[in-house]
């Protein structure tokens, strides 16, 4: 039955069951907003069209993905070298926080000095947060899981210290800090096409979009083109069989871990350099975590990634609307969407898995016949 | 204040806090000693403190809370038993499921119900566990030392305080000198030789799941409507990850785990009263670095003072019957 898994052709395993998963989710959470006395078939309506139905809207949709595609690329990475990172929350809290030391550093002497350096700030702290727990996975086997949750709540109160502390506003009373410094900022995406000729409505997304592309071409390249990617991947797949093959699988743990932290870090590009110009208390918003479900509805694939990214930017900017338009259903439902995402794509996948191998089968010995 | 005093009340908000911990670290246990690790301890006691508090707001009884809780809790464990023992799925995956799926659906059912923005409303007077004077609790106050220590320290908590009390010796006497827990043990360690012998290794692993889900109701209903008086977002803080912690501190075994979270509720009740207060040389430590406290002291702990840890074997390996 294990073995008749495999042979499913790639559209099933990688579009097919997806969508399946999808459907199996949505299909709950349709039966929780009918609970809670609205019209699902309504609500998916206020949902996309709130998503894609005007320039604005699709801005956020891009924007809200960016943020995910450089989360849920944090999760995949360290998930093929068999670790479950769910510190993304923190490294991207720690990201912000170096990348606003990086700005505050650079000052007003180069716009392009400032990016450049914000992007190693970011990257380097969101690497250093992610290195403390895999070290102690490696070299003590502290168990990864437990130490990134605790990483998590340590770096939401580190942030609180700054932002109430050194980095606050002068004269201010929120958790923020001050604006950086004039350019250091992203170009807007509507700036970048209207360069191009296509006019598009002012919005947030900008192009750390591009960005988290390349990151993803990055990832993919590095997992499936390169030994190292190649020696990552066994490490993660049988950790044995690895060290059998002269591997150092405490090396690669680091290492794996520590480019995970990296790619979760660099979130803050997209929402701090390139939205709010300040570092803000918390700005993370569970983003880390729904790199969680990103990953497992993306196959932890990049491509695969990016798509589910976009689906749950959608789910996110379209969520924001529905809760306006539906008063009994608040965000709070979307963090529930994602939770059965994860469910289904990542723990239940036999589910449907096995059923869809066993029809392949019977088609297949059909057809021989 | 004298030190005397300072002790007592550090001392009994230690037995505060460490309650939900011990309980849901007792359920940890017992289901990793069945072979299934259970990284959703957060969602289920979450999901249990929402259902406890929105059940006591509506009845204005804490027992018709304390139903819902350990209703939520076990239907929760029973959902995960099913992806960790039936389907075969990833349990940490499963687990981490569990917590994000609560988190987003109790706030919004919260707030379809009560419409206070993801709360349920403050309890008050009997909806709520309230703090048992025990007999004499008041006679013995004047009495030095033994009055502090009967009327201050263990007399004046809630019910399910009590409760935990008993379910510690009442776990360990259940692993270790009844078949069931024999089995139990059995089950997370060699599943194969459980199998062999005639005996259900699936109904073993759901049979811990639902002993784990009531022990986590407890631990939710008691943050509700015995500590707290209400359900707040987010409230279990990290708690349950802090069990799991407990529970590997403790090697498994209920007392040490019973010891490893009763130092967390110390460092815990610590970092509260050291809020404000200016320590010699020290000066006064910003609140935000006393409340990492609890959590760096996990840290350290999985890092370094546990030594060899040896979970139970099968932990966390779904058991296929046909390989």
């Amino acid at each position: 039955m294990a073995a008749s898994a495999d042979r499913l052709p790639w559209w099933a395993s990688n579009l097919l069951l997806p969508a399946l998963n999808l459907l199996a989710a949505f299909l709950v959470s349709g039966l929780v907003i009918w609970g809670l006395g609205e019209d699902p078939f309504l609500a998916l309506s206020f949902l996309l069209e709130g998503a894609f139905g005007f320039e604005e809207g699709v801005s956020y949709t891009f924007y809200y993905a960016t943020n995910f595609i450089f989360t849920g690329l944090a999760v995949s990475l360290a998930f093929h070298a068999g670790h479950f990172n769910i510190g993304g929350e923190g490294q991207a809290m720690l990201g912000g926080l170096g990348l606003t030391f990086a700005v505050f550093m650079v000052g007003d002497f180069s716009p392009f000095v400032s990016v450049v350096f914000a992007i190693i700030g970011a990257a380097l702290f969101g690497a250093l947060w992610a290195y403390i727990p895999a070290y102690l996975q490696a070299k003590r086997g502290s168990h990864i899981v437990i130490t990134t949750i605790m990483f998590n709540f340590i770096a939401s109160a580190l942030l609180a210290y700054f932002l109430v502390g050194p980095l606050q506003r002068e004269g201010g009373q929120m958790p923020e800090s001050a604006d950086f410094p004039d350019g250091a900022a992203l170009m807007g995406m509507h700036e970048l096409l209207a360069a191009i000729g296509i006019s598009f409505e002012e919005g947030p997304v900008n192009i750390s979009l591009l960005f988290a592309l390349a990151c993803a071409f990055g990832v993919w390249f590095l997992l499936w083109r390169t030994r190292f990617g190649y020696e990552l991947r066994v490490v993660g797949k049988n950790p044995n069989a690895a060290r059998f093959g002269g591997i150092s699988v405490s090396r690669m743990t680091i290492v794996a871990m520590m480019l995970s932290g990296a790619l979760a870090g660099m979130m803050g590009l997209n929402e701090l350099l390139g939205e709010q110009h300040r570092l803000l208390g918390n700005f993370t918003l569970g983003y880390g975590f729904v790199g969680i479900a990103v990953a497992f509805m993306g196959r932890n694939h990049p491509v695969g990634i990016t798509l589910a990214a976009l689906l749950f930017g959608a789910l996110y900017q379209g969520g924001a609307e529905l809760a306006f338009e539906m008063p009994s259903i608040t965000r709070d439902l979307i963090v529930m969407i994602q939770g059965l995402v994860i469910l289904f794509a990542g723990a239940m996948e036999h589910m449907f898995r096995t059923p869809i191998a066993l029809l392949f089968e019977r088609y297949a010995v059909r057809g021989a016949n | 204040m004298d030190f005397l005093a300072e002790i007592t009340l550090l001392v009994d908000s230690t037995l505060r806090i460490a309650t939900p911990l011990v309980l849901a670290a007792l359920a940890g246990l017992v289901a990793e000693r069945g072979g299934v690790v259970d990284i959703g301890l957060e969602g289920k006691m979450l999901a249990a403190a929402f259902a406890a508090a929105a059940a006591a707001a509506v009845t204005g009884s804490p027992w018709a809370g304390l139903v819902a809780g350990i209703g939520a809790s076990v239907m929760l464990a029973l959902l995960h038993g099913y992806v960790s023992i039936s389907q075969r799925g990833n349990q940490i995956v499963s687990g981490m499921a569990v917590n994000i799926a609560v988190a987003g659906l109790a706030p919004t059912l919260a707030n379809f119900w009560f419409q206070q923005g993801g709360q349920t409303p403050l309890l008050t007077g009997d909806a709520r566990f309230r703090a048992i004077d025990l007999p004499f609790a008041n006679a013995l106050s004047d009495v030095p030392l033994l009055g502090a220590l009967y009327g201050d320290i263990i007399s004046g908590h809630n019910l399910i305080t009590y409760l935990t009390v008993l379910l510690v010796p009442a776990t360990a006497w259940m692993l270790y000198k009844t078949r069931f827990g024999l089995r139990l043990r059995a089950v997370g360690e060699n599943p194969e030789a459980v199998d062999t012998a005639g005996i259900s290794v699936v109904a073993l692993r759901y049979q811990a799941m639902i002993i784990a889900g009531v022990l986590c109701g407890f631990a939710g209903t008691v943050l509700s409507t015995g500590l707290g008086a209400g359900f707040i977002r987010d409230m279990s803080a990290g708690k349950g990850f802090l069990a799991l912690a407990a529970m590997i501190f403790g090697k498994w075994k209920p007392v040490p785990t019973l010891l490893a979270c009763l130092l967390f509720g110390f460092v815990d009740a610590l970092q509260g009263r050291l809020q404000g207060v200016s320590l010699p040389l020290i000066g006064e430590i910003p609140v935000q670095f006393t409340m990492m406290l609890p959590y760096i002291l996990t840290v350290l702990i999985l890092a370094g003072f546990v030594g060899r840890i040896q979970a139970p074997r099968a932990s966390g390996i779904p058991y296929e019957k046909d390989h």
